[in-house]
């Protein structure tokens, strides 16, 4: 039990980091690998995050003047992911075009076929 | 045989991982960068969310990097799919009454939400990526709602280049007059929990929220062409 409490977020982290990582490693379909890059991204993000927490912390934001100090959880990973979750979104979507380029193109997305063709 | 050797070296990277994370167990308490960030930020730049103020004021010229790989991403997006030859007039089926008004009332206040949202940026959780977010969001339902809307291309690049030039503007006159680096906060601190304060900072995550809503309009303007 305290095993889970001290590793669970770290655990599920990886988990999704591994989930993207397989697919990306295996799957064909080129849909499918980008979306196992999208699933691997949402995994390091989670990771920054729970790197930052202390327990039982707040959000570094302050409402009163006399605020606790001690219980707020560390600000500089949250403002790494803040940006990174938006570049997320852009490098997907470019990632998404550049696949209906390859659709337009070979009429295909199966990485093997637009392997063979390579010149 | 390719699933054997990726589930092999998923498996080796997992215990290294493992290997390294067993040391930093959840929770612990945090850096000591974040430790100074938390006691000194709001004398040193005035902001109640230091968040925003390591985003915009500690760590401001690496959100300049940062909006400028939204912007190399976004260009590469427009590169890729205009340079195809395709004028392929298709009728769009325009959308029911109920959809289309609802979408039309909606509008307007999805955009207001999102420029509370950074211009609050420095007060309450939020800023300018995630209020440019909010207000892409409401772009995209205008593109799923009304059929046959467009946004003007010129505008949302007008926007973004008119953001971007603020944003290194600010900074090079805090350069020039403010202290000596980059992005100095020049301006007066004001009085904390004011929506006036903060110096240069709300100033600066406008010009974000701007540039990153008219960046993701335009990434979605883009798709929406390619899949009509």
């Amino acid at each position: 039990m305290n095993f889970l409490n001290s590793y669970i977020y770290y655990i599920g982290a990886f988990g999704l980091i591994f989930i993207g990582l397989y697919i990306v490693l295996v799957k064909r379909n080129l849909i499918k690998v980008i979306i196992g890059l999208s699933i691997l991204d949402t995994g390091i993000n989670l990771f920054l995050i729970s790197i930052g927490y202390i327990s039982k912390g707040t959000a570094p934001i302050f409402e009163k003047v006399e605020a606790k100090l001690a219980r707020m959880v560390d600000p500089v990973p949250q403002a790494l992911v803040l940006t990174a979750i938006v570049i997320g979104v852009a490098v997907l979507a470019l990632a998404l075009s550049l696949a209906i380029r390859l659709y337009h193109h070979y009429d295909t997305l199966n990485l093997r076929k637009i392997k063979d063709q390579r010149w | 045989m390719r699933k054997i050797i990726s589930l092999i070296l998923i498996g080796v990277v997992a215990i290294g991982i493992a290997l390294a994370v067993v040391n930093i167990p959840f929770g612990t308490p945090k850096t000591k960068v974040g430790n100074y960030y938390i006691n000194k930020g709001r004398e040193e730049t005035g902001a109640a969310n230091i968040v925003t103020s390591v985003v915009v004021n500690y760590r401001g010229f690496d959100t300049l990097g940062e909006v400028t790989v939204l912007f190399i991403a976004a260009v590469g997006l427009s590169a890729v799919l205009v340079t195809r030859k395709k004028k392929i007039e298709r009728k769009i089926e325009p959308s029911s009454l109920v959809l289309n008004t609802g979408c039309r009332f909606l509008f307007p206040l999805i955009l207001f939400f999102g420029a509370y949202i950074f211009i609050h940026g420095h007060l309450t959780p939020g800023g300018g990526f995630q209020g440019g977010a909010i207000i892409a969001s409401a772009f995209l339902l205008i593109y799923l709602g009304c059929r046959g809307r467009r946004i003007s291309e010129t505008r949302t690049r007008a926007a973004e280049s008119l953001s971007g030039l603020v944003f290194v503007v600010v900074g090079l006159i805090g350069l020039a007059i403010g202290g000596h680096y980059f992005l100095s906060n020049f301006l007066p601190k004001g009085i904390l929990f004011y929506l006036f304060s903060a110096g240069i900072i709300p100033i600066i995550y406008i010009a974000i929220g701007f540039k990153v809503g008219s960046e993701l309009a335009g990434i979605i303007d883009r798709l929406m062409e390619e899949s009509e």
